[in-house]
C-alpha cells in the first residue's frame, strides 16, 4: 500500500510541473507586456525599460524561470505586478472558494449519478431508465454557462428560492454558504454527473452480469445486500476512475461559473490578472490549481486503493 | 414418501440407500420468453435426489444441464417460464416467491460453482463473504460468525484459517478457491449442495483433492448433493445415480455404475466412447459425430436421431422414457445390456 501510494505521489511531479511550464512559455511569448500596461500610454520608453528591469523581465526567459523555480521551492512566489502584495497572501483568499466549489460540485456529480446509474440498471428499458438516458446525453452535449443561466432563470430569479449571484463563506453560517454555493455547483457539476450516470449504469449492469453476484444471491443474502454491498463495491469503481477526471474539468470549467455567479475564486482571478499581465499571480494560480487536481487524483487513487485490494499488490 | 417412490418406479435408490428423499423434480421444464415468443430450454426434466446421495446431472455443453441448476435454486433468468414442480425437503417451492425462494438459498441449498475465481467477490474479503452469509442466514454476531468462518476453513483444509479470512480470492491458489467456495456452500447447513462442474476450471491434480473433499462432506454431513458434470469418470466414481440430458431432454437415467457399464442409449455410449480408457489399450477415441442442435432447432421426435447410428423412419416420433434392462431409456433402439 505504500509503495503504490509513492509511485502515485512521483507521478504527480509531472501532472504539476508540465501546466506550470507551459504557463511560463505562453505568458511570455504572448504579446503586452506588464509593464506597458502598468504605466499606460503615456509612459516613456525608458520608464517601461526601467520598470521592466525592476521586476526582473529584462532577463533571459530560463533565468527567470530558474528564478521562479527557485520562488517555488522557498515558497515565495513574487509579489503581484498590478496588487503590489506577495502572490502567496493573495492566492489564498481566492483559492478557498474554488476549492469548495469543486469539491461540493463534485459531490453532487457523484451523488446524482451514482443514484441515477442504479435507477436506471435497476430499471433497464423501462420508462424511467429510457427518460433518465435521453435526459443524460442531453446534459452531457449541453455547456455549463447555459446551465447556469437555465438555473439562475429558474431557482433565483422565477422561484427566488436562492441568490441569483454572490458569495458566503462558510464562516457565515452552513446555510448562507449553501445558499450561494449550491446553483454554482449544481451547474458545474451537472455534465459530469450526467457523464457518471452512463458509466455507473453500464458497469452495474456488467457487474449484475458477473458470477459473485450469482454467488451472492446464491447464497440467500438479501437483494439489497446484493446490490449495495456485492455489486455497488465493484461497480463504483469506473465511477471513481471519472470522478478524478472530471475533478480536473471542473477546476477548469470553475472559470465560466465563477463569472456568471459573481464568485471572488481563482478562475475569476485568474482572468483578471491575465488580462492584466500579471505574471506572479496567474503563475500562482496555475501552480496552485495544478496541486488542488493532484492532491484529489491522490485521494482517488486512496480511494481506488480502499476499494480494490487487488491494485494494492500491483 | 412411498407416494414419491412409486411415482418413480425404476428411478430407484442405490442399493445402501433407504433415507428420505430430499430434493423431486418432477416434469421440469423452462422456456425464455423472446421476441419471437417462447424458446423451449429444458422439457420434462424428472429426478429425486435421497439424503447421502449423490445424483450427476450428465451432459455435453449446451444440453440444458446448468440451466435446469438454476431453476433448482431459483436463479433462473427474468424471462424464464418454468413448469412441472420442484420439492424441497416435502415442501413443494416451484410455487414460492422469488423472495420465499432465496431464504432457501444458503440455509437449505448450497452451491458451489464452476470458476471460483470469478464465483467469489474480488474486492471483498473471504471472511467478509463468510461472515454476511452466516450472520444473515444463521442470525449469528460478528464474533460468532468469525470463528465458525474460521471453523469451516480448517474443516474444507485451509491451513491458517484466521489469515485466509482477511485475505482476498486473487491470493489465493485455483484449489483453495474452490475449497472456500465448498465451505462457503455448506456454512449454514444445508441439506441439499448442488456443484456445478466443480472441478472443470481446476489443474487435473487439485481436480482429485476437490472432488473427495466433496464426496467426504457429502458422507460427513450426510448431504443430498447434484453434481452437474459432462465427466463420466466423475460420474462412475463420485455419484450414486446418474441423469443423462441431450438437447434439453432426460435421455437415460440409473444407477451411474450400470449406466458406466452398460448404457442403454447411443448418445450415453457415445459419451463412454469418448473418455479415454488406460484398461482396454484403445489409441483412438471414438468422438460423437455431429453438435448438439441449437435450441429452437430441435428435431421432432428423438433429438438425438441426426447424430445416432441406429435411426429408422421410427425415430421421427418422441421416444418416452422407459425401462431397457437396468436403466431407464428414452429411445427406441436402446443398446442390450452388455453381460
Amino acid at each position: 500500500m505504500l509503495r503504490y501510494l509513492g509511485k502515485r505521489f512521483l507521478l504527480i511531479l509531472p501532472t504539476i510541473f508540465v501546466p506550470l511550464i507551459l504557463v511560463f512559455l505562453l505568458l511570455r511569448l504572448s504579446p503586452g507586456d506588464p509593464a506597458g500596461m502598468m504605466l499606460g500610454d503615456q509612459a516613456t520608453a525608458e520608464q517601461i525599460a526601467a520598470l521592466r528591469s525592476q521586476l526582473g523581465l529584462d532577463q533571459p526567459i530560463w533565468i527567470q524561470f530558474l528564478l521562479w523555480l527557485k520562488g517555488i521551492v522557498t515558497l515565495d512566489l513574487g509579489n503581484s505586478i498590478f496588487f503590489r502584495e506577495p502572490v502567496m497572501q493573495i492566492i489564498p483568499r481566492y483559492a478557498g472558494v474554488t476549492i469548495l466549489l469543486t469539491l461540493v460540485a463534485l459531490t453532487l456529480a457523484v451523488i446524482i449519478g451514482i443514484t441515477l446509474g442504479l435507477v436506471t440498471a435497476m430499471n433497464r428499458n423501462k420508462p424511467i431508465d429510457r427518460g433518465v438516458v435521453t435526459t443524460a446525453v442531453l446534459g452531457i452535449s449541453l455547456p455549463e454557462f447555459w446551465f447556469a443561466l437555465l438555473l439562475i432563470f429558474i431557482f433565483a430569479v422565477t422561484l427566488r428560492w436562492f441568490p441569483v449571484a454572490g458569495y458566503n463563506p462558510p464562516s457565515a453560517g452552513i446555510v448562507a454558504f449553501g445558499a450561494t454555493i449550491f446553483l454554482p455547483a449544481l451547474a458545474l457539476g451537472v455534465r459530469q454527473s450526467a457523464l457518471m450516470t452512463r458509466m455507473m449504469r453500464s458497469s452495474m449492469l456488467d457487474v449484475l452480469n458477473e458470477p459473485y453476484i450469482t454467488t451472492a444471491r446464491a447464497q440467500g443474502l438479501p437483494e439489497s445486500t446484493v446490490i449495495g454491498r456485492y455489486a455497488m463495491r465493484t461497480a463504483a469503481m469506473p465511477v471513481v476512475t471519472v470522478a478524478g477526471l472530471s475533478a480536473g474539468y471542473m477546476l477548469g470549467g470553475a472559470v465560466a461559473i465563477e463569472i456568471i455567479f459573481a464568485l471572488p475564486g481563482l478562475g475569476r482571478m485568474l482572468v483578471e490578472a491575465v488580462g492584466r499581465r500579471d505574471y506572479p499571480l496567474v503563475e500562482g494560480g496555475v501552480l496552485t490549481i495544478s496541486l488542488v487536481l493532484a492532491v484529489l487524483n491522490l485521494a482517488i487513487d486512496v480511494i481506488y486503493a480502499i476499494l480494490d485490494p487487488r491494485i494494492r499488490y500491483q | 414418501m412411498t407416494a414419491h417412490i412409486a411415482s418413480l418406479p425404476a428411478d430407484r435408490a442405490s442399493p445402501a440407500l433407504d433415507t428420505r428423499i430430499v430434493l423431486e423434480v418432477e416434469g421440469l421444464s423452462l422456456s425464455l420468453r423472446n421476441a419471437d415468443g417462447l424458446l423451449p430450454i429444458v422439457t420434462d426434466v424428472s429426478f429425486a435426489i435421497r439424503q447421502g446421495e449423490a445424483v450427476a446431472l450428465v451432459g455435453e455443453s449446451g444440453c440444458g444441464k446448468s440451466i435446469t441448476a438454476s431453476a433448482i435454486m431459483g436463479i433462473a433468468p427474468d424471462n424464464a417460464e418454468i413448469g412441472g414442480t420442484i420439492t424441497l425437503n416435502g415442501q413443494a417451492i416451484s410455487g414460492l416467491s422469488p423472495r420465499a425462494r432465496r431464504k432457501l438459498c444458503g440455509r437449505h441449498m448450497g452451491f458451489i460453482f464452476q470458476e471460483p475465481m470469478t464465483a467469489l467477490h474480488p474486492t471483498l474479503s473471504i471472511g467478509r463473504q463468510m461472515t454476511d452469509t452466516l450472520r444473515h442466514n444463521l442470525g449469528l454476531s460478528h464474533a460468532e460468525a468469525t470463528s465458525r468462518a474460521a471453523q469451516l476453513l480448517d474443516r474444507v483444509g485451509i491451513p491458517r484459517a484466521r489469515d485466509i479470512l482477511k485475505g482476498y480470492v486473487h491470493e489465493l491458489s485455483g484449489g483453495m478457491r474452490q475449497r472456500v467456495m465448498i465451505a462457503l456452500a455448506i456454512s449454514c447447513g444445508p441439506s441439499l449442495v448442488i456443484a456445478d462442474e466443480p472441478t472443470t476450471a481446476l489443474d487435473v491434480t487439485i481436480q482429485a483433492q476437490v472432488l473427495d473433499l466433496l464426496d467426504d462432506m457429502r458422507r460427513e454431513l450426510d448431504l443430498a448433493m447434484l453434481f452437474i458434470t459432462h465427466d463420466l469418470e466423475v460420474v462412475g466414481d463420485f455419484c450414486d445415480r446418474a441423469v443423462v440430458m441431450y438437447a434439453g431432454d432426460v435421455v437415460e437415467r440409473g444407477l451411474s455404475a450400470d449406466i458406466v457399464r452398460s448404457p442403454a442409449h447411443p448418445y450415453a455410449r457415445g459419451l463412454i466412447d469418448a473418455v479415454p480408457d488406460h484398461d482396454d489399450g484403445r489409441t483412438r477415441l471414438t468422438p460423437i459425430l455431429g453438435t448438439v442442435p441449437p435450441v429452437g432447432q430441435w428435431p421432432p421426435g428423438c433429438r438425438f436421431a441426426p447424430r445416432c447410428n441406429r435411426v429408422d423412419a421410427q425415430c421421427r416420433t418422441r421416444p418416452a422414457l422407459e425401462l431397457h434392462g437396468s436403466t431407464e431409456a428414452r429411445c427406441w433402439h436402446p443398446l442390450e445390456p452388455s453381460a
